[in-house]
């Protein structure tokens, strides 16, 4: 008998007594219901007690933001989605504009150029799919044209989030979202830079992820 | 093949003798170190938790918590099935290990075939009760730590100290000196300094490890979901960067729904750490797909029983798998504050280890776990499933001494503490004790001959005066009143 | 775990006392002045004279057929349909929250739970249930409650002591750092792992002489012995006292000495 049925029978041959599933409330996870305006103080206040950093913007100035946040870090290169229209709007941009780092383009699996990514890349670029008010959480959904390591390995993450895109809670967000009905390859909530108390239960920020998280809010 | 369900690994050189308790508690108590270090830590955490469930309705939190982890329960074999085809429908190849020393030769058999010779791993406590890291060294396969405070561990050749903070016995001046004289850093007390350090030396790993292994927080059945939660992003890298990832987890942490883990994660991260939530949560479903540029080619899980399907077969019991290892208990335990970790000679210490382990190691081997309690209560009460320690202590005690013609003992090792010469005090105790007569005689006679009290009660007047029996009972006095 | 919601009875004419065997044995000062209390409050006080042992001693030390034998010759000692108070944390919590569960499965079942669901401890019994209300004849005094572990996780009773000193205009209650932490008595616990029951309450004693106070009072023997035994071992500057006997000598001018 393989270690599977083994197991499957031990635990269904149990010798104990029935087993009841109990009901499950989740009401005692619901916020009053908040105004955007309100779900946007409370993300913004919580994110930036864990050092991320929020900016509120808008569909024509966000660019202008991100040249003058990514100016101030000296970041040098920007990795850009091939396809989202984030992508689109900042190469169209860069036409125009001398002050946006060097576009890359994150359109080759990663084995043809990973040494590049962990040591070239200054800052990524990548959308949301919402966020979470009370946590302070962005909900990252990547897909082929937005990879995984985008939020993960350029020291700097920069993230747009739509304010109408702020949910109260993470159980809010998912159901809304529906999210059982079908997970990508990898979501993920972000809600912050990295950080770790293992020292002493010292803080201490940027450690294997990125150093610094930086959130354009599109009002 | 495997008919064991219990579990303990036999392979390892690295063993710690269980029941050598006490001489280790003694160490720890007069270490000022140690109890400083704890006392500090446990205090912080203990702080940081209340104020991150400020303005919850924490009991209700806490029954859903509870009645989360008992519906699954409630239908675990159907739920892992489930869990099971729904991750091989996604991609993910799915193991079964009847004990640790199985799902290490699974391990083992996914790096051969992929001619691995470098695995990193993000934090398991699961990996740990296999003592997987030796046994891969021992195959020739590098296992090296990414999350920082195991990190620390492994570098000081020691075993993690508390489950969520394994290096929490150490202070910075400690680790400073270690970080040192293994890699080289500089003596400095400047967290961000070693923090920065540490990244610069791991990353080289995480990019170029053949395999990357992680634990599992929860697993979900309705989707076939894998939910990890970490800050520091070494969690990410492990099961992301390398070409292979492989998850290990307890058959116990399966939940049926994707909604279930949003109440989980609300309970798990501010009973843990006092934090809202951790710097990442992470859902992994599937492998790369076709059209995807990262991301691991191939997922593997391995579904680790080693006891737990011993544990579930007793209704008292199986409340022990209800533990979503936040490490609450340890935090409040006044125990573990006094002694540490690493006093209680096993993978997972402080209250939720000493319900644990003796289904792992055995009552014999574990005979001094369930004592090592005043059942105080204070793990009980701050469980965030609100499972019952203080209750399945004296359970387990009872196990210990066959204590119970009713329900016969089962668990592993039972009846290894009877001594007959405890049983012949508790008998004559309750003898006397069951009939009122003699009980007032022998208490009178107590009385009477007080001043024949020794002054040395044993370990008790160690510390302390002798209690001083009364001049009358109480039942005397009443007597005398007239009721 | 605490009931979430505790019913009091009406204030009854009549209650068992249920001493506890340390009381009986150490400090029948203390369960003589509950009993005055009560009868203050216009209470009958019924003793039964057959009464020895909860039983715990033996429970917590996983020997429960001797623990059901003893407890088992407690229960007949309630016909009557009136409240059981105890002068014990720990000795109601056995009853109350441990004799359903010792006398599962067994002939007993039934009578066990209805005893413990009259079984109250006394100080709660006193505020919840009594009303009651003193006044301080004594001298201005500082003291520290020590509640105990079973009285504040198994019997919920944390904020009744402070109710009861808080009545008392002459006395300033003072509450110790990490009042919550166990004091590491633990019945035997403290003879089992004698270092760490020792290190335990080294530090509580610490944290009552941190507050000033020269004494400590509680509703539980077993920690009062520990504590105060500890105390006076170490010479440090603190006595504790069992609270029924401090309630009754500040507010009762001479009477039966306590």
């Amino acid at each position: 008998m393989s270690s599977r049925d083994a197991i499957l029978q031990r635990l269904r041959n149990r010798t104990g007594g029935e087993l009841t599933a109990p009901e499950c409330d989740f009401s005692v996870l619901d916020r009053p219901d908040w105004s955007t305006a309100e779900r946007l103080d409370m993300f913004e206040r919580t994110i930036e007690s864990v050092h991320g950093e929020v900016h509120r913007t808008t569909e024509s100035g966000w660019i202008d933001r991100l040249a003058e946040i990514l100016q101030s870090r000296g970041a040098q290169t920007l990795l850009i989605a091939k396809e989202h229209e984030i992508g689109q709007a900042l190469r169209s941009a860069t036409k125009n504009r001398e002050d946006l780092p060097q576009l890359l383009v994150y359109d080759e699996p990663i084995e043809s150029w990973q040494e590049a990514l962990f040591n070239e890349v200054d800052a990524g670029i990548t959308s949301t799919r919402g966020g979470i008010a009370e946590t302070g959480s962005l909900i990252l959904w990547p897909t082929a044209d937005e990879p995984r390591l985008m939020s993960l390995v350029p020291p700097i993450h920069i993230a747009v989030l739509k304010a109408s895109e702020l949910y109260t809670t993470f159980h809010d967000a998912m159901q809304s979202q529906n999210w059982a009905a079908g997970m990508p390859t990898n979501a993920l909530l972000v809600s912050g830079p990295s950080k770790t108390a293992d020292i002493e239960q010292t803080l201490a920020y940027g450690v294997h992820g990125p150093k610094e998280l930086i959130v354009l809010v599109i009002e | 093949m495997s008919e064991t369900a219990h579990g303990s690994s036999h392979h390892s050189a690295h063993h710690i003798d269980v029941k050598e308790f006490h001489p280790r508690a003694r160490a720890a108590i007069h270490n000022p170190q140690v109890r400083q270090n704890f006392r500090k830590a446990m205090d912080g955490l203990m702080s940081k938790r209340k104020s991150a469930f400020e303005g919850w309705d924490l009991e209700t939190l806490r029954d859903l918590g509870a009645n989360i982890r008992m519906r699954a329960l409630a239908s675990l074999p159907d739920l892992l099935e489930q869990l099971e085809q729904k991750l091989t429908e996604n991609g993910i190849t799915v193991h079964w290990a009847a004990d640790g020393d199985e799902a290490c030769r699974i391990v083992r058999d996914i790096c051969v075939a992929r001619d691995a010779k470098t695995a990193i791993k993000g934090k398991s406590m699961v990996s740990e009760e296999m003592e997987l890291n030796h046994y891969l060294e021992e195959q020739g396969i590098e296992a090296l730590e990414s999350d920082l405070g195991e990190y620390i561990v492994q570098l000081a050749e020691e075993t993690p100290s508390h489950i969520i903070m394994p290096a929490i016995h150490k202070n910075t001046g400690e680790i400073s000196q270690l970080l040192h004289d293994k890699t080289g850093t500089d003596l400095s007390n400047d967290v961000e300094y070693l923090t920065a350090n540490a990244r610069l030396q791991l990353r080289e790993k995480f990019r170029n490890a053949d395999v990357g292994i992680s634990g599992v927080n929860f697993a979900v059945a309705e989707t076939g979901t894998l939910c990890l939660v970490e800050n520091e992003g070494n969690g990410r890298m492990t099961t992301t960067v390398p070409p292979c990832h492989i998850a290990v987890t307890g058959i116990e942490k399966v939940v049926p729904k994707l909604e279930d883990v949003t109440a989980l994660l609300a309970l798990l991260t501010r009973s843990a750490t006092g934090q809202h939530i951790t710097t990442y949560f992470n859902m992994i479903s599937s492998p790369r797909k076709a059209n995807e540029l990262d991301g691991p080619e191939e997922v593997h899980v391995v579904l680790v029983d080693n006891g737990r399907s011993t544990i579930y077969q007793d209704d008292e019991l199986l409340d022990t798998l209800r533990c979503i290892r936040c490490g609450a208990c340890m935090n409040h335990c006044p125990v573990y504050t006094r002694v540490g970790g690493h006093t209680y000679g096993t993978t997972y210490p402080g209250p939720i280890g000493k319900i644990l382990m003796p289904h792992m190691v055995g009552l014999d081997e574990g005979r001094h776990l369930p004592t090592a309690s005043s059942l105080c209560g204070a793990c009980g009460e701050v469980c965030p499933v609100k499972i019952p320690i203080p209750d399945l202590l004296v359970r387990l005690r009872q196990e210990s001494v066959d204590g119970d013609k009713l329900h016969p003992a089962k668990v592993r090792g039972h009846g290894a503490k009877r001594s007959g010469v405890e049983a012949m005090i508790w008998k004559g105790w309750s003898w006397m004790h069951a009939r009122p007569g003699l009980y007032r005689l022998g208490t009178s006679l107590g009385a009477r001959f007080r001043k024949l009290q020794p002054g040395k009660v044993g370990a008790w007047t160690q510390y302390r005066t002798a209690p001083k029996l009364a001049p009358k009972t109480l039942h005397e006095r009443m007597k005398e009143r007239g009721q | 775990m605490v009931d979430p919601i505790k019913v009091y009875p009406a204030k009854p004419s009549k209650v068992y006392f249920y001493g506890t065997c340390l009381v009986d044995m150490f400090y029948p000062d203390a369960g003589m002045a509950g009993i005055q209390l009560l009868e203050r409050e216009g209470i009958q006080v019924i003793y039964p004279e057959d009464q020895t042992c909860c039983g715990q001693p033996a429970y917590t030390s996983g020997y429960h057929d001797e623990a059901r034998a003893v407890a088992r010759a407690q229960l007949g000692l309630f016909p009557e349909d009136w409240p059981i108070v105890v002068p014990s944390g720990s000795c109601g919590g056995m009853m109350r929250k441990h004799y359903p569960a010792l006398f599962k499965d067994t002939s007993d079942e039934v009578a066990a739970a209805e005893i413990a669901g009259r079984v109250w401890e006394l100080t709660d019994f006193l505020v919840n249930v009594c009303h009651i209300t003193l006044d301080d004849l004594g001298e201005p005094t500082t003291v520290a409650m020590h509640t105990s572990c079973s009285a504040r996780r198994e019997m919920g009773v944390a904020e009744v002591g402070p109710k009861l000193l808080g009545q008392l205009k002459n006395v300033n209650l003072v509450e110790q750092v990490r009042a919550e932490e166990c004091c590491g008595f633990g019945g035997t616990f403290a003879v089992r792992h004698p270092e760490i029951s020792g290190a335990m309450v080294s530090e509580k004693v610490d944290t009552l002489v941190d507050t000033g106070a020269k004494e400590f009072v509680t509703t539980d023997c077993g920690c009062l012995m520990n504590i105060a035994g500890y105390a006076e071992k170490n010479q440090k500057p603190v006595t504790g006292q069992h609270i029924l006997s401090f309630l009754w000598e500040r507010t009762s001018s001479g009477g039966e000495p306590s």
